[in-house]
């Protein structure tokens, strides 16, 4: 009869901390983690530079030979060409073409020298501005100028080469799928690392074959789509939003503890926003993800407490037993 | 006086020594990787060196663990692993009582041992839940670690890897315990080394018949 009780108890605790849980794990996500809805994003300089995207926004472009009297038709250079959704959707969506470009750019055809101007970098506007100090570009920047990148092409090499400034999206701190950012990032890398055209702009390397270079990494799919490139080729550096000491491959991370371990460098890379925010929502995640990661740093100061309280007390029940069995034992000694 | 019961043949003591060591090495090696510091590379043994060894002792007590299930299956020695689902909540207390208090008192084993019933209420439950529950959860979820891509994606917004794993540690910890508490009560023979000579012997030696 008890036992019915007791067990019925127990389902119905049971059932219920299921149910809890599953209600706060579908709890709707909060407004503030809501990537923005790029979707409907009208440019206030639409107009202006749809005048540019008529040709740089298209495949081909076209124009009529007054001379001839002929139309023209052209494929734009695909390193011309911008991808007018891209553009919108990325940090710069709010810009004019010709806030970045000469505005002589507003002629067509276009003057020949003007492929000589010297272009924007980062810095340029977004250093010391206390606007942007968030985002510590400065620190950003003293990185790249040590990053192996930097070093092996001081003249090549600009922000540009891994940012398309038409195109990038801040994307890591307000993220809610850990995994697209990860695609995000690494096809930045793989932008040149796996396309021989673009390698060859800055190398003089005869191939490269990244899959054959990350044989010895096991579950290399797995690896490749639960980390970013940088967290093992870039020094990681808590205080800058993405780390851009880009370091020789000899220097690389190669020792699995190095992730897979408490204070795993994931922890000051990859997940430093995502595992305090993210972790907030569902009822079992802030329990079972702080300070988690699979293989090493599973633990969790909850589930170490406890299972540390289980592991004494039952260490602490067999001491009390032995206790009573040594005074039976001497007990009985006494008696015969 | 003491009498002698053959209770354990020869390849369930070479399955529970297999057993135990590798469980030793599991357990040994599983606690070396979730302690190991990003800084030293070791915490009991190298972590490379564990997850190599982790690995061949969970390939190793998997075979054995088949060997366990169709031996039960193929022999009479399953039949120890059948619960009295009417009296076990009765016959579990009963035995509780007996290693908290009646032991004490000199009162006899309530349920003593015997060719038929080789295991007291709390053993076999605990046998039960510990060898077809514990084990294969541990099996698969090892499984599910070894090649990480067969697992779900994620479950109420926790990622199926990290629920496999959490999964795995609990119910290695769980196990662990276990162990701990099974080496223990092993010392509660009619000496504190009876037992454990029984499993090497194969008979079991008890003053009470």
């Amino acid at each position: 009869m008890y036992f019915k009780i007791f067990r019925t108890t127990i389902l119905m605790v049971l059932v219920s901390f299921m149910l809890a849980s599953i209600s706060f794990a579908f709890k709707p996500k909060k407004e503030e983690w809501r990537p923005a809805d790029t979707t409907n994003f009208v440019s206030k300089f639409y107009k202006e530079n749809e005048g540019c995207f008529k040709c740089h926004g298209e495949k081909f472009y076209e124009y009529i030979n007054e001379a001839q009297g002929t139309t023209i038709r052209h494929n734009m250079y695909i390193e011309r060409f911008i991808n007018r959704d891209l553009f919108y959707k990325s940090n710069h969506k709010n810009f004019k073409c010709t806030d970045c470009h000469s505005e002589e750019y507003m002629k067509f055809p276009h003057a020949g020298e003007l492929r000589m101007e010297s272009m924007y970098g980062c810095l340029d506007c977004h250093g010391n501005d206390e606007k942007y100090a968030k985002y510590h570009f400065e620190e950003i920047d003293a990185e790249y100028q040590q990053s192996t990148h930097f070093q092996m092409e001081k003249e090549g090499f600009t922000c540009w080469k891994c940012h398309n400034p038409h195109t990038y999206q801040i994307s890591i701190r307000n993220t809610e799928n850990l995994t697209k950012t990860i695609a995000y990032d690494n096809s930045i890398c793989l932008n040149c690392h796996s396309d021989f055209d673009r390698f060859q702009l800055l190398s003089d390397k005869k191939e490269i074959n990244i899959i054959k270079k990350h044989e010895w990494l096991p579950n290399q799919t797995a690896h490749f789509q639960s980390v970013r490139c940088i967290e093992c080729h870039s020094k990681a550096n808590d205080s800058i939003l993405v780390n851009h000491l880009l370091m020789p491959k000899d220097s690389a991370v190669r020792k699995c503890n190095e992730c897979h371990s408490q204070n795993s460098i994931l922890m000051a890379s990859l997940y430093k926003f995502k595992s305090k925010e993210q972790r907030k929502d569902g009822f079992f995640n802030g329990v079972i993800l702080n300070e988690s990661y699979v293989i090493g740093a599973n633990r969790n100061e909850y589930l170490n407490s406890f299972s540390l309280l289980i592991l004494f007390g039952v260490i602490g029940i067999i001491g009390v037993h032995v206790f009573f069995r040594i005074i039976k034992v001497n007990h009985k000694e006494d008696e015969s | 006086m003491s009498h002698k019961l053959y209770l354990y043949p020869k390849w369930i003591r070479v399955w529970h020594v297999l057993n135990a060591l590798l469980f030793l090495v599991l357990i040994i090696t599983g606690i070396s990787m979730q302690y190991t510091d990003k800084e030293t590379n070791s915490f009991i043994i190298e972590f490379d060196w564990a997850i190599a060894l982790h690995n061949f002792a969970a390939l190793v007590i998997t075979i054995n663990y088949m060997i366990f299930v169709i031996g039960n299956v193929m022999t009479k020695n399953g039949k120890h692993y059948m619960i009295n689902w009417r009296t076990i909540w009765k016959d579990l207390l009963v035995q509780f009582k007996f290693y908290a208090f009646g032991m004490f008192k000199g009162e006899k084993h309530p349920f003593p041992i015997t060719e038929e019933n080789k295991f007291n209420p709390l053993q076999k439950f605990a046998y039960v839940f510990a060898m077809y529950a514990g084990f294969p959860v541990l099996i698969i979820t090892g499984l599910g670690l070894l090649f990480p891509e067969i697992n779900i994606k994620g479950l109420f917004g926790v990622s199926g890897l990290l629920m496999t794993d959490i999964l795995h540690i609990t119910v290695g910890f769980f196990l662990s315990i276990f162990l701990v508490i099974h080496l223990y009560t092993c010392t509660l023979g009619s000496k504190p080394t009876t037992l454990f000579k029984g499993m090497i012997t194969g008979y079991h030696e008890s003053d009470e018949h």
